[in-house]
């Protein structure tokens, strides 16, 4: 039977390797043809007590025969592992949704674990039947069953029940097995050097497909066809990936090495670790004592010439905004990375949102403007990262990138970039004073962009110093004047202001004469177009358009916002673009905002930005 | 900008330029308190600069915020005056960039030690090849006359009318614990002392640390003058050389021997003999941390270079090394592999 989009979660107790097996199935059908969104949602303990809801850790993965934004709102097809992960994600299946449970693991123990009153056993009721395509499967027994001439020990045995479930997704969904096979034979064979492991994976996978096969589990299995995306070679990348790949082509294309220092936060950390293995391409990296050492070894790494880039999330962007005040003040390139994630402080680490915007903004002590951008889908931060790299040392100034968790995590299918078609990066370092000029004034300003030249330690005769204290223009030097701090203050804010003499009109998606607009940034971008292409089904003309620049705004936007009487701008978080554009520009704006620690559902957001219009011109 | 690492050219067959004090002095007015020993050690450390044969431009200071933080708008080099307590994570940044930079760092007691105590920690047992100089007036002078880590239990200060309940920081003793490889103390006053000190500094691979005991003649005046001072000084302090007998006094008639698992004072004459003394060993560990601990009035107070130990390698040298082998490891290996990854498909 054909579907044109299935969205599948797998859940289990977190050491049940369900981000393992979700991601498997998202590069199977990545390899297939599908188009795909994922999202992976786990806890932040790495092994809370076994059977507990709140050790649950579930991946969902939509994929689709043609172009999706988000990883779907109900969920088609629900594994779960144990009791809690079924009690945590039954709600979110859709009506007539397949639900396939490791019956073995509802034990009574088990049940106690996920909060089951004695005595209740959930598969025991019988309206699952109806409501659902409800399989409880002994996957345990058979998982044991299928491996029992193994030699392995029963612990190993037993981790294989996550490709057993996976081979009897397989088979459901008519995917080929061999990417996965693959992937455990090198996984466990040959990096692991467990050969043997890789040997009843394998099984297990096989035993799995087998078992959906002959027990005809399914009335009928599912096929979603490849969609349509544009000519190309494609890849399956995450937000963190993308990241990545964007910091190794900026060195590549600014000739410029980077010092990458960071200090462990989720979800950032996986940025560090992935850019730890880049020495090859001219990117080092550092794991300082702290968030606060992290921005200072950057700052001091873009004072000698690399460029400094760290990463972290919301907490530590706190953490860094002194140091942000001192990069402003020495007008030196560096770009922070936010991961945001829910807040305020610890918050909820492995769940999104999109609170730092204001911080971002607003975050440091005195007047100090700095450029912001925001990805708006895991694959978008390769070229914002670039564009974050451009800006830096177009401005002289930190800019502030802020991803979030459920960009950094998310996965989706990427068009390689035509790597020789991105433009070479502008760096310049001044050799000797400029002309005129009998020494070096390291505030002497280019006219166009007002950002000062960038002399490094070891050229002769431009010996200078900077400092945290207020400079004298031109000259470099201490000054207490009044009237210069308040030319100072104007021109840090105008330089950053002129990056919009290079940052990209804002474009709009009308499908004309529209009265409506619905602006957003960052990583509702997938589900703002769920939700206005639902509302364009309908009938209605609704424009929407997406910011990946937030200081400053695109030169254009004014202009655009004129242009419509509604103005809807969904965000997670209270508010905060919001309350930028309306002090920017004086102009009504309403917000949908929502902080659930994961983005917008399309529906939800579609019924919502529905009651907005009409409530506007009711 | 494409050399080796991103970091410009050297050229090691170009003439040295002959360097004087003044040379590394800016026209910056230097606004210490007239009286500052910072005088001094700034004195110092442009008589040294230009012996260590290194082009000025290799030069960079870098400072928290302080009194002794203003250092490097004094100095005719590359300098950063950065934010209070973070010098030694800047100094880090600059070494990472370009391990071929010469980068001294000068703060005071209260930013080394109590805002950025954390990092000094992290520069010492990381190594990184930067010669600290921490001026230790055991007060905070710029915020006009606070107590600071360094200040003696029951010190009176704006902020303790009552006296300090704080036990102080043995400045030494931390490095020592936090891996230091090289330690060193000397006074403000006695710049000669001073220049070779950091002359050892200098040539030291790997995190050098020298607590020079510095006079606040505003808020601490005569803090350190059992130390500093004629009359006193060779009584309160022994001078400590590499492979001689650690003793002191006007007469040189009394010394320091371990006894019974400690240090104890003998006075040589008829019992004993300088043979009895400790002979000092700047590579010996134990006996480093032993002297760090002789606090005045009890013992002497041991100046000099206390701890050497050249064979701890510098963070940015095997950075360098992990560099150029995974370099060798991963030759054509581009960003266009990275970037297309492990896994891609065809749409057509």
């Amino acid at each position: 039977m054909d579907l044109d989009a299935v969205a599948i979660r797998f859940c289990g107790d977190s050491g049940d390797g369900m981000q393992l097996t979700g991601g498997q199935f998202t590069t199977t059908s990545a390899l297939f043809g599908n188009d795909f969104a994922t999202f992976p949602d786990f806890p932040a303990e790495i092994r809370a007590p076994r059977g507990t809801t709140f050790g649950v850790s579930g991946f969902q993965v939509q994929f689709a025969n043609h172009h999706i934004h988000t990883p779907g709102d109900a969920v088609n097809a629900l594994v779960a592992m144990n009791p809690a992960a079924f009690k945590m994600n039954i709600s979110d299946v859709e009506p007539g949704g397949v639900v396939i449970v490791n019956e073995d693991e509802f034990t009574k123990v088990n049940l106690k674990k996920a909060g089951y009153a004695p005595d209740e056993n959930p598969l025991d009721d019988e309206t699952l039947s109806t409501r659902f395509q409800f399989r409880p499967i002994p996957i345990s027994r058979l998982t044991r069953e299928s491996l029992a001439d193994s030699e392995m020990g029963a612990k190993d045995v037993d981790r294989c029940r996550n490709m057993y479930a996976l081979g009897i997704v397989y088979w459901l969904f008519d995917r080929p097995l061999d990417t996965t096979i693959e992937y455990l034979e090198t996984y466990f064979g040959s990096r692991k050097n467990k050969p043997e492991v890789a040997a009843i994976n394998v099984a297990a996978l096989k035993a799995g497909y087998y078992f959906g096969e002959t027990a005809e589990l399914f009335p009928v299995q599912y096929r979603v066809n490849p969609a349509p995306l544009e000519e190309g070679t494609y890849r399956k990348i995450s937000g963190t990936e993308a990241t990545t790949l964007g910091f190794a082509a900026a060195a590549e294309k600014s000739g410029t090495d980077i010092l990458y220092s960071g200090y462990p936060i989720t979800p950032a950390s996986e940025l560090l670790h992935g850019l730890s293995a880049l020495k090859h391409l001219g990117i080092r990296t550092f794991q300082a004592e702290d968030e606060i050492a992290a921005v200072c070894a950057a700052i001091g790494a873009s004072f000698a010439g690399n460029l400094g880039v760290t990463g972290t999330s919301g907490p530590g962007l706190a953490l860094k905004g002194e140091a942000l005040g001192l990069a402003t003040m020495l007008e030196l390139p560096i770009v922070v990375v936010d991961v945001q994630r829910a807040g305020p402080a610890t918050g909820m680490p492995t769940k999104t949102e999109q609170g730092d915007l204001l911080q971002a903004m607003y975050g440091r002590s005195g007047e100090t403007p700095c450029v912001i951008v925001a990805p708006s889908s895991p694959s978008d931060c390769f070229e914002m990262v670039i564009e974050a790299v451009r800006l830096a040392f177009r401005c002289m100034c930190p800019v502030l990138f802020l991803s979030d968790g459920s960009i950094a995590n998310g996965a989706e299918p990427w068009r390689l970039p035509d790597l020789d078609s991105i433009e070479p990066i502008q760096v310049s370092h001044p050799t000797k004073p400029a002309d005129g000029d009998d020494r070096f004034n390291p505030y002497r300003r280019d006219p166009e962009t007002l950002s000062r030249p960038w002399a490094i330690p070891g050229t002769p005769g431009l010996e200078h110093r900077v400092g945290g204290l207020e400079k004298q223009d031109v000259t470099g030097n201490v000054s207490y004047d009044g009237d210069n701090h308040q030319h100072m203050v104007e021109t840090r804010a105008e330089k950053v202001r002129r990056a919009q003499d290079i940052i990209a009109p804002l474009e709009v998606d009308d499908p004309g004469e529209s009265d409506v607009l619905v602006l957003g940034w960052g990583s509702t971008r997938g589900s703002i177009i769920g939700a206005v292409n639902g509302l364009r089904e309908e009938g209605r003309s609704v424009a929407m358009a997406h910011l990946r620049h937030l200081n400053p705004f695109p030169a254009n936007l004014e202009e655009i916002l004129a242009r419509y009487s509604t103005i809807i701008v969904p965000e997670n978080n209270t508010g905060q673009l919001r309350f930028l554009l309306q002090g920017s520009f004086l102009k009504p704006i309403i917000g949908i905002n929502e902080l659930k620690g994961r983005s917008f559902q399309v529906n939800e957001l579609r019924d919502r930005i529905r009651e907005c219009i009409d409530g506007a011109t009711a | 900008m494409n050399t080796e690492n991103g970091n410009p050219a050297k050229d090691s067959d170009v003439q040295l330029p002959t360097l004087t004090a003044k040379d590394l002095t800016t026209d910056q007015d230097v606004r210490w308190c007239p009286g500052c020993g910072d005088y001094a050690v700034l004195a110092a450390v442009r008589k040294t600069l230009p012996g260590l044969g290194r082009k000025k431009e290799d030069f960079v200071f870098v400072s928290g915020i302080g009194c002794a933080a203003r250092f490097p708008y004094y100095m005719d080099t590359y300098g950063m005056h950065s934010i209070h307590g973070r010098a030694p994570a800047f100094a880090t940044g600059i070494k990472i960039a370009n391990p071929e930079l010469d980068v001294w760092l000068v703060s005071g007691d209260g930013d080394l030690l109590s805002i950025g105590g954390n990092h000094t920690l992290h520069i010492m047992r990381r190594n990184v090849d930067v010669n600290i100089i921490l001026l230790n007036n055991r007060i905070y002078g710029l915020t006009k006359g606070q107590y600071s880590p360094t200040s003696e239990r029951g010190k009176v200060t704006k902020s303790t009318p009552d006296g300090s309940i704080d036990s102080p920081l043995n400045p030494l003793s931390m490095a020592l614990g936090a891996e230091s490889t090289f330690i060193a103390r000397g006074i403000d006053i006695d710049a000669k002392h001073l220049t070779v000190l950091m002359q050892r500094a200098a040539g030291h691979r790997g995190t050098s640390f020298i607590e020079v005991y510095q006079d606040c003649n505003i808020f601490n005046h005569q803090t350190w003058f059992y130390a500093s001072q004629k009359d006193t000084r060779p009584d309160s302090t022994v001078e400590c050389v590499h492979g001689e007998a650690l003793v002191f006094g006007a007469d040189r008639d009394r010394g320091i021997r371990f006894h019974e698992g400690g240090l104890e004072i003998i006075t040589l004459g008829d019992e004993y003999t300088e043979d009895d003394c400790m002979v000092h060993d700047e590579r010996n560990h134990l006996q480093a941390w032993m002297l760090t601990r002789m606090r005045h009035p009890e013992f002497p107070e041991p100046l000099g270079v206390l701890y050497c130990n050249p064979d701890v390698p510098a963070y940015d040298a095997a950075l360098q090394e992990q560099v150029s082998r995974v370099r060798e490891q991963r030759k054509g290996q581009d960003v266009a592999a990275l970037v297309r990854g492990k896994e891609t498909w065809e749409v057509s």
